[in-house]
C-alpha cells in the first residue's frame, strides 16, 4: 500500500524510536517525583511514582481483563440481525 | 423577554423554506443569536403563568441553567456548522429543534415545561436515527424512542405524584427522599445512562447518521445532567451509581469494534464522571459537573465529527477496517487527537481542568475508594478514547485507504470545536467563570500537572507495550453482550418459547398466538416504516403533540 507513499512512520525503525522516546518521557516522569512538594488527600498518593505505578499497572489490568471479558461477551457480527430481532 | 429556545425552534421552522446561503446563514445565525439572547437576559424568572391553579414558569436564569444553556447553544452551533453541507432539510431542521428543546430544558423553571422539552427533545432526536432512512435504523430508532418514551412517562408519573402530594410544579431540589423522587430518578437515569439502563445509548448512538451522531452526543444526556445537578445534588446513592459508570464501560470500549460505539461507551465513562459529581454535591462537585458536562459537549462532539468524517470517507468505522488515515486525512488525525488530548485530560486541554474539579471533590471528602475508581477510570479513557479511536483509525496497519478530507464546513466545525478544547484548558478562567457557584481552585499546580502526566504517560507506554508484545486484543468483526441484549434477543425469544409452550396445549395455543400476533400487528401498524408515525413529521405536528401532551398533563393534575 505504501510503496507510492512512503511515510517516515512507514519505516519500523522510527516506530521504535518513539517508542523509545516514549520511555524516556516515562522514565524522566517517574524521576520528577523527587522534585516537588506534594499535597496529598490520601496518604498513598505521597508513595513514591504513585500516579505513574497506578497508571501502568491499571492500563495492563483493564485491557487483560477485557481481553478476557471477549470469552463471554463475543458474539457474531451479526447476533441481532437474526430472525430473533423486531 | 424572549426565550432563546423560542427563538431557535420559530426560526427552524424557517430552514426548509430556504435553500442555498439563506439557509446556511440561518443555520448559524439561529444559535449565536441565541447565546447573544441568553447573555443578554437578566438573571431570575421570567413571566409567569397560571394554569389550573399550578404556576408555570417557562423560563429561569440563573447560574446552573445559564452554564448549561450556553453549553447547548454552543454545541448546536458546532453541529449546525457540521450539518452546512447537508442537502437534508429534515435534519438540518431537527438539529435545531432538538437543540432548542435542551435549551429549553435548561432554563425551565417548572416541571411541566421540563417534561414538554424532555419529550420533545427525545421525539425530535429520534429523526437522527430515522434520517439513515434504512431497514436497521429503523428499527434502531424504535428501539431509541422507546427508551425516551418510556422516561418520559415515568417523569411525568414523578411530576403528577408531586403535584399530588402537594408540592407544586416548581423544579428545584428534588431529592431522593421526596414524593416522587424516585420515578423522577429513574426517568433521568434512563437518559443519563445509569448502568442496565444505558443500553439503548450503545444500542442506537451508533446506529444514527454521521450528522445525527454528533448532535446526539451533546444534548440528550447532558440535559439529564442538569436535571440531575438541579434535582439531585448531593444524592448520596449517585457517587456509587457514578462510579460504576466510570468504570465498566470502559472494558466494553477495550473490545469494541464499532468505533461510534466505543465513543458511546466512554460517553458513559464521562457521564459518570458528572453523576459522581453532583452525587458529591457542595460548590465544587456542582461545578465540576457542570464545568465537565460543557466541555464534554465540545470534546466529545469533537469525536464523534471526526470518525463522523472517516465514516463519511470510508464508509466505515470498524477498528478491524481501518488503519493509516493519518496519510490522506492528516488535518482530522490532527483534529482527532485534540479531542482525544481533551477527553483524556491532558494538561493545557479542556478535560484537565474540569474533570480535575470532579475528582478534587471526592478528594476532600476523603473517599478514598471512589477516588481510585475514579483515577482508574482517567486512565482507562485515555486508553479507549485518547488512545485507541487515533490509533486504530488513523494510524495502525495501512488498510490502503486513499481519501480525500470532509468537506470544509465539516472541518471548520472540528476546527472550532478543537480550539474551545484547547481554549478551556489554557485559559480555564473562562469558563470557571460562568460556572454557579464560586470557588477557590487552580487546576495548573505542579504536582497536578506532574502527577496527570505520570498516569497518562505510563498508560501510554502500557498501550505500547501491550500492542508490540502482541497482547493486545486485536479489532475483531464481532458484536458484544450488553444488557441490550435483554430486550434484542432474550425478551422475543421468551416470548416465541411461550408461545411454543402454548401451542403444544393445542386447544388454547393458536388462536391466543393468532390474536397476539393480531394485537401486535395493529399496534405496530403506525410505527412500520410505512406507518403514520414512522414517516418524516412536519416540526409543527411535533408541536402541536407537545401541546397536546401538556393539556392531558394539566387535566391529569387537575384531576
Amino acid at each position: 500500500m505504501n510503496d507510492r507513499d512512503p511515510r517516515w512512520l512507514d519505516n519500523p525503525r522510527n516506530v521504535t524510536k518513539i517508542v523509545y522516546g516514549l520511555a524516556t518521557l516515562c522514565a524522566l516522569s517517574f524521576a520528577a517525583d523527587l522534585f516537588y512538594d506534594k499535597h496529598p488527600h490520601f496518604g498513598f498518593e505521597g508513595w513514591f511514582g504513585f500516579y505513574a505505578v497506578y497508571g501502568f499497572i491499571g492500563s495492563v489490568g483493564l485491557v487483560l481483563s477485557a481481553k478476557w471479558l471477549r470469552r463471554w461477551l463475543k458474539r457474531d457480527e451479526n447476533y441481532y440481525e437474526g430472525p430473533g430481532d423486531d | 423577554m424572549t426565550n432563546p429556545a423560542l427563538l431557535m425552534m420559530l426560526g427552524a421552522l424557517g430552514v426548509p423554506l430556504l435553500r442555498g446561503w439563506p439557509r446556511r446563514v440561518l443555520m448559524v445565525a439561529l444559535p449565536v443569536g441565541g447565546l447573544v439572547l441568553l447573555w443578554l437576559l437578566p438573571e431570575g424568572t421570567g413571566a409567569t403563568l397560571e394554569l389550573f391553579g399550578l404556576v408555570l414558569n417557562p423560563m429561569r436564569i440563573d447560574g446552573l441553567s445559564r452554564v448549561f444553556a450556553t453549553g447547548f447553544l454552543v454545541a448546536a452551533l458546532l453541529t449546525s456548522i457540521y450539518a452546512l453541507h447537508l442537502r437534508d432539510s429534515l435534519q438540518q431542521t431537527v438539529i435545531l429543534v432538538y437543540a432548542a428543546s435542551a435549551v429549553g430544558g435548561a432554563l425551565a423553571g417548572d416541571l411541566l415545561t421540563l417534561f414538554v422539552f424532555w419529550e420533545l427533545a427525545g421525539l425530535s432526536s429520534a429523526f437522527l436515527i430515522w434520517a439513515g432512512r434504512t431497514e436497521r435504523s429503523h428499527r434502531a430508532a424504535m428501539r431509541y424512542l422507546v427508551a425516551q418514551v418510556l422516561s418520559g412517562l415515568l417523569l411525568l408519573a414523578g411530576i403528577v405524584v408531586r403535584v399530588g402530594a402537594g408540592e407544586g410544579l416548581e423544579f428545584s431540589y428534588i431529592g431522593l427522599g421526596g414524593p416522587g423522587g424516585m420515578l423522577i430518578l429513574v426517568a433521568v437515569g434512563i437518559k443519563c445512562a445509569f448502568p442496565v439502563l444505558h443500553a439503548w445509548l450503545t444500542d442506537t448512538y451508533p446506529e444514527a447518521t454521521i450528522v445525527g451522531a454528533v448532535a446526539l452526543s451533546a444534548f440528550t444526556t447532558k440535559f439529564a445532567i442538569y436535571t440531575l445537578a438541579r434535582g439531585f445534588p448531593g444524592t448520596e446513592a449517585l457517587v456509587w451509581v457514578g462510579a460504576a459508570m466510570t468504570v465498566f464501560p470502559i472494558f466494553y470500549a477495550v473490545i469494541e469494534n464499532d468505533l461510534r460505539r466505543v465513543l458511546a461507551y466512554s460517553m458513559i465513562n464521562q457521564l459518570g464522571f458528572m453523576v459522581v459529581g453532583i452525587g458529591i454535591g457542595g460548590a465544587l462537585g456542582i461545578n465540576g459537573a457542570s464545568a465537565h458536562a460543557v466541555a464534554d459537549m465540545v470534546f466529545k462532539g469533537l469525536l464523534f465529527m471526526s470518525m463522523g468524517a472517516v465514516l463519511m470517507r470510508t464508509g466505515t468505522v470498524k477498528g478491524s477496517e481501518l488503519g493509516g488515515l493519518y496519510k490522506s486525512m492528516p488535518q482530522t488525525t490532527v483534529l482527532c487527537m485534540v479531542g482525544a488530548a481533551s477527553i483524556s485530560a491532558f494538561p493545557l486541554f479542556s478535560g484537565f481542568v474540569t474533570k480535575s474539579l470532579i475528582l478534587e471533590a471526592v478528594g476532600q471528602e476523603h473517599r478514598t475508594v471512589v477516588w481510585l475508581l475514579l483515577l482508574f477510570a482517567s486512565a482507562g479513557v485515555f486508553h479507549h478514547a485518547g488512545i485507541k479511536i487515533p490509533y486504530f483509525a488513523f494510524f495502525a496497519h495501512d488498510r490502503g485507504f486513499r481519501v480525500a478530507e470532509p468537506p470544509l464546513n465539516m472541518r471548520a466545525a472540528m476546527a472550532l470545536a478543537a480550539v474551545l478544547c484547547v481554549g478551556i484548558g489554557v485559559a480555564p478562567d473562562l469558563l470557571y467563570g460562568i460556572l454557579p457557584h464560586a470557588m477557590d481552585y487552580a487546576p495548573y499546580t505542579t504536582p497536578h500537572v506532574i502527577n496527570q502526566l505520570q498516569l497518562l504517560l505510563l498508560a501510554s507506554l502500557a498501550f505500547t507495550v501491550l500492542v508490540r508484545t502482541g497482547l493486545y486484543p486485536p479489532e475483531l468483526r464481532s458484536v458484544n453482550l450488553d444488557a441490550d441484549a435483554l430486550y434484542r434477543r432474550a425478551l422475543p425469544a421468551g416470548w416465541r418459547a411461550f408461545t411454543h409452550g402454548a401451542n403444544r396445549t393445542r386447544r388454547w395455543g393458536p388462536p391466543v398466538r393468532r390474536r397476539a400476533a393480531r394485537l401486535w400487528t395493529v399496534a405496530t401498524g403506525p410505527l412500520r416504516p410505512t406507518g403514520r408515525v414512522a414517516i418524516p413529521w412536519a416540526t409543527d405536528l411535533m408541536v402541536l403533540w407537545g401541546l397536546l401532551l401538556l393539556g392531558v398533563v394539566l387535566l391529569l393534575t387537575l384531576w
